[in-house]
């Protein structure tokens, strides 16, 4: 089976002004959507309690909430299902930090007469330990965004890899646009998938670059247009390809892994759109407008094997010498 | 003409025997170390090393928590003031307004000729600063010292923590130092709330013992009196355990505390009923026969934890150091009692920072769920590739598969931790695994349609897509090395099985493949038949 056979060159580059367009508005959608509703950090970067609670029933939330009015402790407490009507979680802004008796018991107190219900899961954090994974979450996006900028223009050249972070930057964005839009609470698991995320996009970039680097490497065409949309076509069954079965799988995740893993599955299948449409509509062109300069390239490249054909020249009379 | 027909029947048989090569070797040997070490994890087999299933999969209590450092100095200062106190009442030294706040300590003496050989004592005290003017002492600890003090606070509640927990029969509790003062309890086999209860019950518990000497000369009016009213003759109120109402008032300083306990075990008295036995060191011995001799008739305070457990009369000296505790305790009480009087006493006290505990049930849905959602989209991906690539296709599934057992594999041998984020993690390498099989299998259907031969376009193909593979592995690499160094817990089980998974799809999906297609490849030339190899016409 074969979606696109190579008979002719697709031309993405005269499209991408429309691209660009579409993926400004949407980058400030995003923004704006961040800058109104805000992210919505989850206990584990804001500090707070978590309690997961299951019935036998279905879930009394409105008893739980008289119940829970009861006790200054649990002002500002929401309460809200979790996946099905019987498994409800109660989220509260306070921690407590007794060890022997934690905001965790006390709500399992203050629940006692709602029902049957087990406690499955409770999770507190405290306002120190929130801030400091918020930091160290920032500092993992900003270290590996930086890592990756170092090795493409190490392996590649600067303006792929400015062209690779903004394509990032780009994905990320619309990512966390989806999330606050859908009002997803930002976790641990969110900043990983973010992360991951981070990963797949790049590497959707990668073997488009890669290819046009060959592309600019091997032919004597010196313009880069026709190389990036030879490129992106020769590409493109395996980037349609790769997408799908990744897809595939996060989609069963989203649909089947539960609820806990939810926002995860949610952040990738948002990113592996966005991740594919970049490399293809945002990363190529900015390569395009940065004005990379084939001729350049080419003379440089020209340079690097005159001086290794001068070295090995110079191995082979220095070997021939001794012998 | 039979020649040259036998000819071409060994030609024709040459072709169809499989060539070996080395990456097959090294694919087969792959695929069997995958598959013998991950047995015992997929079998749940006795022996043998395991994967460890995460907190969040099999439940259990996470805890982060804090040391109240400042505290550890303030008890400092108490015992070198009680020390001071013995060593004054030994020596017949005559000592007034002996009083101490949270970092120093001060006193005058009375008689001059005493100074030198308090002093002497003094000097003696590590890491404190005496200064003396006429005769008046005072007394405070060092910077370095209190630094020490703490840092030592913090290493003896993760040594206590852990004797608690080792003596309280769990299988295989975490306690680890997390940052300078920051301890790291897990403990996963916990399975009901009562359990969680006991174990939180013993790690906080400060188990401070203190033989404390009831002020009989103004006990009577304690009712009347206020914390401040209580300070000014040193002493300070203590309640009854049992009974709130009830008040005590003790000498502030106490005359020996837990420090000098050798052991504690769980007895009962004469009514049955459960109490706690403890035996002091030869110093504490001492002390507490010193006190109880001079003491005749006098009352001593049993304080644990800041409350009155019991104020028996002394009517002789007591010799040998040994003494009870007794309370209102169930069995189950006294013991975790006694493990921790014996595990010693905190210094400083403990607070939470960070709680996660989750309850089996909870772990053994998040099992089920992500496994469905692993054999899905590892059947879905499976399918589709036969579909697209015919014979490439299964190759690059065999490649797969041997992915998912090599993961494992590794996983089980270092002992690492699968946690949900890990089984995601697991989830999405299905996923992008076939990418390189994806990429090389492209690049030979490119190079079949350009016409090479199946040698060249099958050797061309690796080398075209080996850059872009290596490429796009590196950088995912990247996102995942510091994903592991600045994530915490259960993101760092998702770190590991990407790392591990990308190291594997290179084994599998790039060598073990390679070879494959290498010992196939005369067969393949041979057949001419691109739709079932490759699943492309022509």
């Amino acid at each position: 089976m074969e979606f696109f056979k190579y008979t002719r060159t697709f031309n993405f580059m005269g499209k991408s002004k429309f691209a660009m367009i579409f993926s400004i508005i949407l980058v400030l959608a995003s923004y704006s959507i961040l800058a109104t509703k805000g992210l919505n950090y989850g206990v584990d970067f804001a500090g707070g309690t978590i309690v997961q609670v299951k019935y036998n029933t279905d879930a009394p939330i409105d008893s739980m909430r008289d119940k829970l009015k009861t006790n200054d402790i649990f002002s500002g407490a929401t309460i809200t299902e979790f996946g099905s009507p019987d498994e409800v979680v109660i989220r509260m802004k306070t921690t407590t930090g007794n060890v022997t008796v934690d905001i965790g018991d006390i709500t399992r107190e203050a629940l006692k007469d709602t029902g049957d219900f087990e406690i499955r899961r409770v999770d507190i954090v405290g306002p120190t330990v929130g801030a400091e994974l918020k930091e160290k979450g920032i500092m993992s996006l900003i270290l590996a965004t930086i890592g990756i900028l170092i090795y493409v223009a190490f392996r590649f050249e600067w303006r792929f890899a400015v062209a690779s972070i903004i394509a990032l930057i780009h994905d990320i964005s619309l990512a966390l646009g989806a999330i606050t839009l859908v009002g997803l609470d930002v976790n641990l698991d969110v900043l990983a998938a973010l992360l991951t995320l981070l990963g797949y996009s790049l590497n959707d970039t990668i073997i488009v670059f890669d290819r046009i680097r060959e592309g600019i490497t091997n032919s004597r065409n010196i313009n880069l247009t026709d190389t990036i949309n030879d490129s992106i076509t020769r590409t493109l069954a395996r980037t349609t390809l790769t997408s799908l079965t990744t897809f595939f799988v996060v989609f069963t995740l989203f649909m089947f892994g539960g609820e806990i893993i939810h926002a995860f599955a949610f952040t990738l299948l948002i990113g592996i759109i966005v991740g594919t449409y970049s490399s293809v509509f945002i990363a190529s062109p900015i390569l395009l407008w940065f004005g990379f300069d084939v001729k350049n390239y080419h003379a440089k490249l020209a340079v690097k094997t005159k001086r290794e054909a001068e070295k090995q020249r110079m191995r082979d009379q220095y070997e021939s010498g001794v012998m | 003409m039979i020649q040259s027909q036998k000819l071409q029947e060994t030609l024709l048989r040459k072709s169809m025997r499989m060539k070996l090569n080395y990456r097959i070797v090294i694919f087969a040997l792959a695929i069997i170390f995958g598959i013998f070490f991950s047995m015992p994890s997929l079998l749940q087999m006795e022996n043998g090393k395991k994967v460890t299933l995460g907190l969040d999969l099999q439940g259990g209590l996470h805890m982060l928590l804090g040391v109240k450092t400042e505290e550890a100095t303030k008890s400092r200062i108490k015992s070198i003031a009680a020390s001071i106190k013995h060593f004054s009442e030994r020596e017949d030294i005559l000592v007034d307004d002996l009083t101490f706040d949270e970092s120093s300590i001060s006193f005058v003496l009375l008689d001059v000729d005493d100074v030198k050989n308090m002093k002497v004592f003094l000097d003696e005290i590590d890491g404190s600063n005496v200064t003396l003017n006429g005769e008046n002492f005072s007394l405070s600890l060092t910077d370095e010292e209190i630094v020490k003090t703490e840092k030592e606070a913090v290493d003896q509640a993760i040594e206590t923590i852990r004797n608690r927990l080792d003596q309280f029969g769990l299988a295989e509790p975490i306690v680890a130092r997390q940052g300078d003062e920051k301890i790291l309890v897990q403990l996963a086999g916990i399975k009901t709330q009562e359990d969680e209860q006991r174990a939180r019950e013993l790690i906080s518990r400060a188990a401070k013992l203190e033989l404390m000497a009831v002020d009989e000369d103004r006990n009577a009016r304690v009712s009347v009196m206020s914390d401040e009213d209580a300070r000014e003759y040193g002493d300070v109120i203590l309640e009854d355990a049992k009974n709130p109402a009830i008040k005590y008032l003790v000498r502030e300083i106490p005359i020996l505390d837990g420090s000098m306990l050798t052991d504690a075990s769980m007895g009962f008295d004469q009514n049955n009923r459960p109490l706690i036995n403890f035996k002091l060191n030869a110093e504490g011995a001492e002390i507490f026969g010193d006190f109880t001799g001079r003491s005749v008739g006098k009352r001593l305070a049993v304080v644990l934890d800041g409350k009155v457990y019991s104020a028996p009369n002394i009517n002789e000296r007591i010799g040998g150091g040994a003494g009870q505790i007794s309370g209102n305790y169930t069995v189950m009480e006294a013991k975790d009692l006694a493990i921790a009087l014996r595990s010693g006493a905190l210094l400083a006290p403990i607070y939470l920072m960070e709680k996660r505990s989750v309850g089996p049930s909870l772990g053994a849905d998040s099992i089920r769920a992500s496994m469905i959602a692993l054999i899905g989209g590892f059947i879905l991906v499976i399918i589709f590739m036969i579909v697209y690539y015919r014979m490439a296709g299964i190759i690059a599934n065999i490649a797969l598969i041997a992915n998912l057992f090599i993961i494992l594999a590794v996983m089980s041998l270092f002992g690492a931790t699968l946690t949900l984020p890990g089984m995601a993690g697991i989830v999405l390498t299905v996923g992008m695994a076939v990418d390189a099989n994806v990429i090389i299998s492209e690049r030979i259907r490119e190079l079949v349609y350009e016409g090479k031969s199946m040698h060249k376009a099958i050797e061309e193909g690796y080398s075209n897509a080996m850059r872009a593979i290596l490429d796009a592995n590196v950088t995912t690499l990247i996102a995942t090395v510091i994903l592991y160094a600045y994530g915490t817990g259960a993101i760092k089980g998702f770190a590991i099985t990407m790392t591990i998974g990308i190291f594997a799809s290179m084994l599998t999906a790039i060598l073990g493949t390679h070879g494959i297609y290498q010992m196939l490849e005369t067969r393949i030339a041979k057949s001419k038949n691109n739709r079932f190899w490759f699943g492309i016409k022509g």
